[in-house]
């Protein structure tokens, strides 16, 4: 992409004392795109956003967002972005519309151009009928939507969202993302935490973070493109026995029951996997089904954290 | 011109931003909004009763006009009784009632010239004129009425046996006819700001902070110091209310009078509240919970109650006690509102304690702010 970079870091670390939270992270986030961390709980993601924010001072390590130093620049900053926090941080005992307006204020928009923006996030983001309603009163979606239109109203060039739908059902998640995408599309840079697969599916480029290292990042097609292993699925009866058997062996890196299949990653130097499994296994292989199929971005965040990396 | 007016306008915008949430989440709040009234009110009625106990080394003037050995010796009879301390010297019935009135003394011992001749007569040899505004101290200089006059007697000034009329005529100032309530009424003034004001303010802070909204908030422009402001100015309001419930309800029901001026007493209260306010601010910025909060405020709330001279007369309390009553906001408030309400003191007579609590809300509000970093870490 030859967009210019939005967020840049050098060897960002931060430490709770004794804790390394955040381990020499680099990051080079290109503008207009949506930008994923994807990981456990736990895995750096909050801390790394909040040290983008300037909300916390790195022990270690350079910051550059927009063109700012940080956390030198982080009040400078704070006019350009929009943060949601992981928890609904809105007033809940004032309503929808009052929340929006106390967001504008807070950003200074002037009373015409307020109400303006008003108007047009109610609308976008369908709070319109639910503008009188108390914030505390709303579903996990409406909050959200709220949020984010409160996150958006001063039109920020970065959007900071931390795991945004976590309290929110599928299809409000789905349409939660559209909003993304349109935000994305008229220019605003999004990062975004989540560890749903389908959502870090769905950036343009993620980092997948454990115990505050990276251990991968790249767009998920050229992350899945790359994965280094081979997945099988196979089916049959007793797949949890199968599993004991086949993670023991050393080519095989890991192995997951999905319904009624056992998904299997295999290293890559294996040149026909079912058939080596055939071999390997015979009794325990014996009618069952095998099928190659294509790495998810699942097996790619199985192959690079936890267990597996350490085949 | 206006380029550099900006920034000023954009932090009075959000500051008006977050006092009008502030005041809006509190009258949803139904509960506190209710306590805001009902404070003042069951403790103004609770509180109608007084405690009383011995009160030494009171501070009192003298106005000696006679000059003689008589007067002496009676000085020096009142002085070993260690009820009073005479700590100044006075020349006229004005500037006596001027001591009074600042509340540099609590009373002033008339000596006149013809002391001798009241001796002979077995007439009182001299008057005392009394703030009675606090009963505690009234009662113990009341209660040198009858002082036997021994030395005196014993030094044989005159063949006159010993007297059994009262050695002193006394006359009491403010509270003639010596109701605690009058005394009462205007110090739970500065109990209620204490509680209610404190407790508001640290909790709700805190209450951002528990709820996730603080979060938000230091990621957007807002400053510390206009956080605090604009947090802080709606209870400005709410003290005011409350003041004016418990003066005019202690007028209306305990018959207390309003001596001093209205804008005077408005205006004091408006500095305690601020002081008070930047107290509850300061804890928020410790507080990490609204419990913990609240323990803070009943820790500063009692030597409020017990040692600002609202309980106790200072006066009776020991020299590290008066050190802290000294530093609690509370001490000199009920100074001034008692000086205003009651003795018609005017605050020019009342400065050092004003400007206590002015330098106390400036402080204050420094150190707030500074310790409240918009910072995570």
């Amino acid at each position: 992409m030859e967009n210019a970079i939005a967020i840049a870091t050098e060897g960002l670390t931060h430490k709770f004392g004794e804790f390394i939270a955040v381990d020499h992270l680099n990051l080079s986030i290109p503008e207009k795109t949506i930008y994923g961390f994807l990981g456990p709980n736990g895995s750096g993601k909050s801390t790394s956003m909040r040290l983008i924010t300037g909300l916390l001072t790195p022990t270690e390590g350079t910051i550059r967002v927009l063109g700012m130093d940080i956390p030198a620049q982080s009040e400078a900053l704070r006019l350009h972005i929009g943060y949601m926090t992981q928890k609904f941080s809105l007033y809940e005992d004032l309503s929808v519309i009052e929340n929006l307006r106390f967001i504008a204020q807070i950003y200074n928009l002037d009373k015409h151009r307020s109400k303006q923006r008003i108007a047009e996030q109610l609308h976008a983001y369908g709070l319109d009928i639910y503008s009188a309603h108390l914030a505390g009163n709303l579903s996990g979606g409406q909050r959200q939507r709220l949020a984010l239109a409160c996150a958006t109203i001063h039109k920020p060039e970065l959007l900071i969202l931390d795991e945004p739908t976590s309290a929110v059902d599928p299809e409000n998640r789905r349409d939660f993302w559209e909003k993304l995408f349109d935000l994305c599309d008229s220019g605003t840079t999004i990062l975004v935490s989540t560890h749903y697969m389908d959502e870090a599916e769905r950036c343009h480029g993620i980092a997948i973070l454990e115990n505050g290292i990276k251990r991968a990042d790249g767009s998920p097609e050229q992350l899945m493109k790359d994965l280094g292993a081979q997945v099988v699925e196979i089916d049959g009866e007793n797949l949890r026995q199968l599993k004991q058997q086949l993670i023991a062996h050393s080519h095989i890196i890991s192995a997951a029951q999905q319904g009624t299949h056992l998904r299997v990653l295999i290293d890559e130097k294996i040149t026909q996997p079912q058939v080596w499994l055939q071999q390997e296994f015979p009794e325990i292989m014996h009618g069952r089904e095998l099928t190659l199929v294509r790495p998810s971005l699942e097996d790619v965040f199985v192959h690079c954290t936890g267990e597996g990396r350490k085949k | 011109m206006i380029r550099t007016l900006q920034p000023i306008y954009y932090s009075l915008q959000r500051i008006k931003a977050i006092m009008f949430k502030e005041l809006r989440q509190l009258a949803r709040d139904r509960p506190t909004f209710g306590m805001i009234v009902m404070i003042p009110l069951i403790q103004l009625l609770l509180f109608g009763y007084a405690i009383n106990t011995n009160v030494r080394h009171l501070p009192v003037a003298l106005m000696d006009n006679s000059h003689s050995e008589i007067a002496r010796t009676l000085i020096a009879d009142l002085t070993a009784t260690q009820v009073v301390d005479f700590i100044s010297e006075v020349y006229t019935a004005t500037q006596a009632t001027e001591a009074l009135t600042r509340g540099k003394v609590r009373a002033a011992l008339i000596i006149p010239n013809d002391i001798a001749q009241r001796l002979n007569d077995d007439r009182p040899l001299a008057q005392w004129i009394v703030d009675g505004s606090d009963t505690m101290v009234s009662n113990a200089i009341l209660n040198l009425k009858n002082m036997p006059l021994s030395t005196l007697n014993n030094r044989a000034f005159s063949s006159a046996i010993i007297s059994t009329k009262a050695t002193f005529e006394m006359t009491l100032f403010y509270n003639p006819e010596r109701r605690s309530e009058i005394n009462i009424v205007p110090g739970l003034v500065g109990i209620i700001l204490t509680m209610t004001m404190i407790l508001f303010t640290s909790a709700a802070l805190v209450r951002e902070r528990e709820r996730g909204n603080l979060e938000l908030l230091i990621t957007t422009p807002v400053k510390p110091m206009e956080l605090m402001i604009g947090k802080i100015v709606p209870y400005v309001f709410v003290g005011l209310v409350q003041m004016t419930i418990v003066l005019g309800l202690g007028h209306l029901i305990f018959d207390v009078p309003i001596n001093g001026r209205i804008d005077q007493i408005f205006l004091a209260a408006l500095m305690f509240i601020c002081a008070s306010l930047t107290l509850g601010m300061l804890i928020s910025t410790v507080a990490k919970t609204q419990l913990q909060a609240m323990q803070l405020t009943v820790f500063l709330l009692i030597p409020s109650i017990l040692l600002s001279g609202f309980m106790f007369p200072y006066e009776g309390m020991p020299i590290l006690a008066q050190w802290i009553a000294e530093a609690l906001p509370a001490t000199h408030f009920i100074r001034i509102i008692r000086g205003i309400v009651l003795r018609a003191a005017t605050l020019s007579d009342l400065w050092p304690d004003l400007l206590w609590l002015a330098t106390f809300t400036l402080l204050g509000l420094l150190v707030a702010a500074k310790r409240f970093k918009k910072r995570l870490d």
